[in-house]
């Protein structure tokens, strides 16, 4: 028997000790299996996960929990604004029509929400990559002031109040009160589970039955590798670094990574974002300033500011700046752009708030 | 085939079982028990010659700045023990905060040492990098002890809060030391000095009490004047090259062991 062989076995036996381990909450629960829980399928078409199945097994009862947490308002200050509010699954859990979300008393942020999808599979999270861990980044907006306002201590006291979350906390994670840990990792089941990996581009990508693929959306395909995936790479479509798009020749606003870093080179660098589901997204950039995609592809087409630390690749070996796009190659790469749009991902009822 | 599954099965079921009901060395059956001994860590803050006494007494840095402090928190982890041989022992999930306003929070006991002359103490102030980035947290490293930066992920490994006349702005001083990535690492780890050489005497029946003075100066007054911090040009960080700069200066002396109880 050989090593791999071994090792898998031993994680067997773990995966079981886990469910005994959860079989303290009703035994129904742990009897289910776990493929019922969405994404907890990985994608053949994509690069292995950074937040691994083990670490947070996908689990039917918790990731309930953490749907029912995402969805709640009481989490934030007031009880005005939930991770939902800005975090619309119809959008890709992007926020429709807002350049910028408001958060408690209608205060306004400076960046547009991003996506929520495949973080399975994210390195950094947020538009400057400032959080490390996908079980703590719901701590971000939770304590932003302009977003939801609140502090984990009194999130977890009204959690503990509350008629319903102590019970359903303990069916998961065993007797006492709700802890930081258990929010978080509860939370860490809901947006982990969001795979978005059926649009007509994966099944395409898989050789799995994909409709008629037309010659635009092919045509948009092949411009699309030769100007576009140096950043958008992969079939998550980005490659998770931060780099400066040309948007502005000073970032006074928002330095973005430099915000992080402290580091000159990397000011105005946003983190690249994913183009699945980008029809759905608008608006689009960190700050929400193109309300579509034209828009969009005009900007590097021939809207590309000057700044030092402007990414290598919108320099052309002429000098010029941006990605020049004809008429027709961006009409091509509007129609292969619908491809990356998942309905299935975007009206799954399991991931919508609970009744 | 199925015999080894099931032998691996019921390995990682006792494997699971012990790390949930916290036993220890319970599969040790065929060696005599090793001699294990205690060892108690006692944390006294004090600035310069006094009491550290949070919102009231003032104080004054090398740099003449009087100040006030109204909060001083921080972590020690990775406590390690060394012989004089360079045996090591390490505390097994060594996270410890230890904060001014909690009595409790300022003696660490060290348990299950095994007996012998330990000629070194070692400690880390801060969080390891691997924990910084390791998901949700329980014990000393709960995100909800405010020691967690929500906006760019990491422990304050040192939290100092406080005021001064001196200070810019509105007064206040804000000495957020944290961050694990180059070029702006604030992990610092330290072995200060066991005072005259003596070792510590770990047995089943002797458990020494070590007590450190720990100076709150240190953060500001540096080995040299130069490094010193003056509130005028320094009262707020949050991490990054100012934070190294406070770093340095407690890593040159902010522990320090007074003495030892040997009992």
């Amino acid at each position: 028997m050989n090593l791999r062989l071994l090792q898998r076995r031993a994680r067997l036996s773990w995966g079981l000790a886990g469910l005994l381990v959860t079989a303290c909450g009703p035994a129904d629960e742990a009897a289910r299996p776990a493929e019922t829980v969405p994404g907890s399928t990985l994608p053949a078409n994509f690069p292995p996960p950074v937040y691994v199945l083990d670490q947070n097994p996908p689990d039917r009862a918790a990731f309930e929990l953490g749907r029912q947490l995402f969805y709640d308002p009481r989490l934030s200050r007031d009880g005005s604004v939930s991770c939902g509010s800005c975090h619309q699954q119809f959008a890709a859990f992007a926020h429709a029509d807002h350049p910028v979300s408001h958060g408690v008393a209608s205060r306004l942020g400076t960046r547009n929400a991003p996506a929520l999808q495949n973080l399975r599979w994210s390195r950094s999270l947020l538009w400057d990559g400032g959080v490390a861990n996908l079980e703590v980044f719901p701590l971000a907006p939770l304590t932003n002031p302009v977003e939801m306002d609140e502090t984990l201590d009194r999130v977890l006291a009204k959690l503990n109040a509350d008629a319903a979350y102590p019970r359903r906390f303990a069916q998961v994670y065993g007797a006492g009160p709700i802890t930081s840990q258990q929010l978080l990792r509860a939370l860490a089941q809901f947006t982990a589970s969001l795979t978005s990996a059926n649009s007509r581009y994966d099944r395409h990508a898989r050789g799995e039955a994909s409709g008629p693929w037309s010659t635009a959306e092919q045509r948009g395909l092949t411009v699309f590798r030769a100007s576009c995936a140096g950043c958008h790479a992969t079939d998550l479509f980005t490659d998770e670094s931060f780099r400066n798009n040309g948007l502005d020749a000073t970032f006074a606003a928002d330095s973005g990574r430099a915000h992080i870093t402290g580091a000159a080179r990397d000011r105005g660098k946003f983190k690249v974002p994913s183009l699945r589901n980008v029809a759905r997204t608008a608006p689009y950039m960190h700050d929400g300033r193109f309300t579509t995609l034209p828009q969009v592809l005009a900007h590097y087409d021939h809207g590309v500011v000057a700044s030092p630390t402007l990414d290598p690749l919108l320099r052309q070996p002429d000098g010029r700046r941006g990605l020049p796009l004809t008429a027709p190659q961006q009409a091509d790469l509007l129609a292969f752009l619908q491809t990356l749009t998942d309905e299935s991902f975007l009206s799954n009822p399991q991931l919508a708030a609970p009744r | 085939m199925k015999l080894l599954s099931t032998a691996l099965l019921l390995s990682g079921l006792a494997v699971a079982s012990c790390s949930f009901s916290s036993c220890q060395d319970k599969n040790n059956t065929d060696d005599p028990t090793p001699e294990v001994g205690e060892m108690d860590l006692e944390f006294d803050h004090v600035v310069g010659s006094q009491a550290l006494v949070l919102d009231a007494a003032t104080y004054t840095n090398a740099a003449g700045n009087p100040f006030t402090v109204s909060l001083f928190n921080y972590y020690v982890s990775n406590i390690k023990l060394t012989k004089a041989d360079g045996t090591e022992w390490a505390e097994p999930e060594s996270y410890h905060l230890v904060k001014e306003n909690e009595a409790a929070t300022q003696k660490v006991t060290l348990k299950q040492i095994p007996a012998g002359t330990y000629t070194k103490l070692t400690f880390t102030i801060g969080v390891d990098s691997a924990r910084n980035v390791a998901g949700a947290q329980t014990g000393a490293l709960d995100p909800s002890h405010g020691m967690f930066w929500t906006w760019n992920t990491g422990y304050i490994f040192t939290k100092l809060e406080g005021r001064s006349a001196q200070a810019s702005g509105n007064g206040g001083l804000t000495f957020h030391v944290g961050g694990f990535r180059a070029p702006n690492n604030t992990i610092r780890t330290v072995s200060p000095a066991l005072p005259n050489g003596t070792p510590l005497y770990i047995r089943a029946d002797h458990a020494p009490e070590v007590h450190l003075k720990v100076n709150v100066l240190g953060m500001f007054n540096g080995p040299t004047a130069a490094s010193n911090i003056d509130f005028r040009t320094l009262s707020n960080t949050m991490g990054g090259a100012q934070s190294v700069k406070v770093a340095n200066n407690y890593a040159a002396g902010m522990f320090r062991i007074d003495h030892v109880h040997t009992n």
